[in-house]
């Protein structure tokens, strides 16, 4: 497996991408520097919809979506919900079904090596980069050594792109706010301080600073400001 | 021993998770008198704890809680930006290789080797899964408990001042440290990488060698 990876080069082409089809020609070329097998980028968003990337034959992404895999397919329970990256043979491989959907994917093509790196967005947005080689678990273990913190960095990065692309792909989906949220922008927006705010919902400045943030961040806005322009046009809060 | 438990495993600890919450009650709120928030339960929970945190527990021999602290990675939401965020130069820390430590707690019948012992465990998660640093806010009481367990962070920012100080700071990966802290925890190195693989499952399952 490949040591001709220039982490700042790859970075840079990524960021240079506009759309999923050059993102994907960036990952090929990642895959073909490593010398690895193949790359998968795959995303489900809140809503149940999958979007991504995968160098694998198209018979086995097929076939992975006609037998709806997603439901069994060890590596998407095991770092759903997680943040750490994880070597497939750490996971689960037990089960009759578990064992017949391997053998379908590795006579589809699939390596027998994985490294996946789970993600997670805003809005509810899981995705998963994997790595995948066909090799020994020394050869594994050695290029996860050299390469995993590197990995990790692209796959964060390439999400980041992937969802902006996602932006301009579909509207925003809209996400409620907490009533105490709501609360917090309604006063902001009527002209309170955050001081007066915290006294009139009897909390501390603190706290209501972590709900402002939730809400900011729930909002995809910039500051407080973005935010509260963002709820009122949304039609969250009505002042 | 130490366990490595997401949020959504927690329940498989009943007695370990009452335990880790109600202390956490009793640190932050009744000995320090911090701003935060007791369930009718008699637990400490905020906003963070809904986000699937990674929890580290050390559990005493009777399976009670004798300490703990919450990770969460800083590319989602964190306490060091969205509520210290000012005392961090105005620029977020914000990397796939930056997790934050907050909630670090001691229950009130904790040996001496329980913090050092949760900040090994620190060192063993920088190590397992690649990353530069840990993020962490803390006050003034925690600086010297840092030094004597033998791995002090780097300070970004403070307020306020004496007892009442907050800073927040970065402790990078540093594998003399990780030693250090074991030596001064009595706890071998070996002992706390099996813990560690215990939890997050690396023993080879061979499953997919070429060669089984």
């Amino acid at each position: 497996m490949g040591t001709k990876f220039d982490l700042s080069q790859i970075l840079e082409d990524l960021e240079n991408t506009s759309t999923l089809e050059e993102l994907a020609a960036v990952l090929v070329q990642l895959r073909d520097q490593l010398q690895i097998d193949h790359i998968t980028y795959h995303w489900v968003d809140g809503a149940g919809d999958q979007y991504g990337f995968t160098t694998y034959p198209d018979a086995w992404d097929k076939q992975y979506r006609d037998k709806n895999y997603h439901r069994i397919d060890p590596v998407i329970l095991g770092c759903f919900q997680r943040f750490h990256a994880v070597d497939w043979k750490q996971l689960n491989w037990s089960g009759k079904a578990v064992r017949s959907f391997l053998q379908d994917a590795q006579e589809h093509g699939v390596g027998n090596q994985g490294y996946s790196i789970p993600l997670r967005g805003p809005s509810g947005q899981f995705a998963l980069f994997t790595v995948n080689n066909t090799c020994d678990d020394a050869g594994w273990q050695a290029f996860i050594d050299t390469h995993g913190r590197d990995l990790i960095l692209v796959a964060h990065f390439l999400n980041r792109k992937a969802l902006e692309f996602a932006k301009n792909r579909q509207p925003e989906t809209t996400r409620g706010l907490s009533p105490r949220e709501i609360d917090a922008m309604t006063l902001l927006a009527l002209g309170y301080s955050r001081a007066q705010v915290a006294h009139s919902l009897s909390i501390s400045e603190h706290t209501l600073r972590a709900y402002i943030e939730s809400a900011r961040s729930k909002l995809g806005a910039q500051n407080t400001t973005h935010a509260i322009a963002t709820a009122l046009s949304r039609g969250l809060i009505v002042v | 021993m130490l366990r490595y438990l997401y949020a959504d495993e927690l329940h498989k600890f009943p007695e370990l998770a009452r335990g880790m919450f109600r202390d956490r009650a009793d640190q932050f709120k009744t000995r320090l008198g911090w701003d935060v928030k007791i369930n009718e339960k008699g637990e400490e929970r905020d906003q963070y704890d809904d986000l699937n945190p990674l929890y580290i527990i050390w559990e005493e021999a009777d399976g009670s809680h004798g300490g703990s602290m919450r990770i969460l990675p800083t590319t989602g939401p964190v306490m060091v930006n969205d509520i210290f965020g000012h005392l961090t130069g105005g620029k977020p820390i914000h990397s796939p290789l930056i997790w934050e430590v907050t909630r670090f707690c001691l229950s009130r019948t904790a040996s001496a080797h329980t913090a050092g012992a949760i900040m090994l465990s620190g060192g063993e998660v920088m190590e397992g899964f690649g990353l530069t640093h840990i993020a962490g806010v803390f006050d003034a009481r925690m600086i010297r408990i840092y030094r004597m367990i033998g791995s002090s962070p780097v300070v970004l920012g403070c307020e306020g001042s004496g007892r009442d100080q907050i800073s927040v700071g970065l402790w990078p990966y540093s594998a003399e440290d990780c030693n250090r802290v074991s030596a001064r925890a009595g706890i071998p190195r070996e002992l706390s990488r099996l813990w560690f693989r215990t939890a997050f499952g690396n023993r080879a399952q061979h499953r997919f060698a070429l060669s089984a």
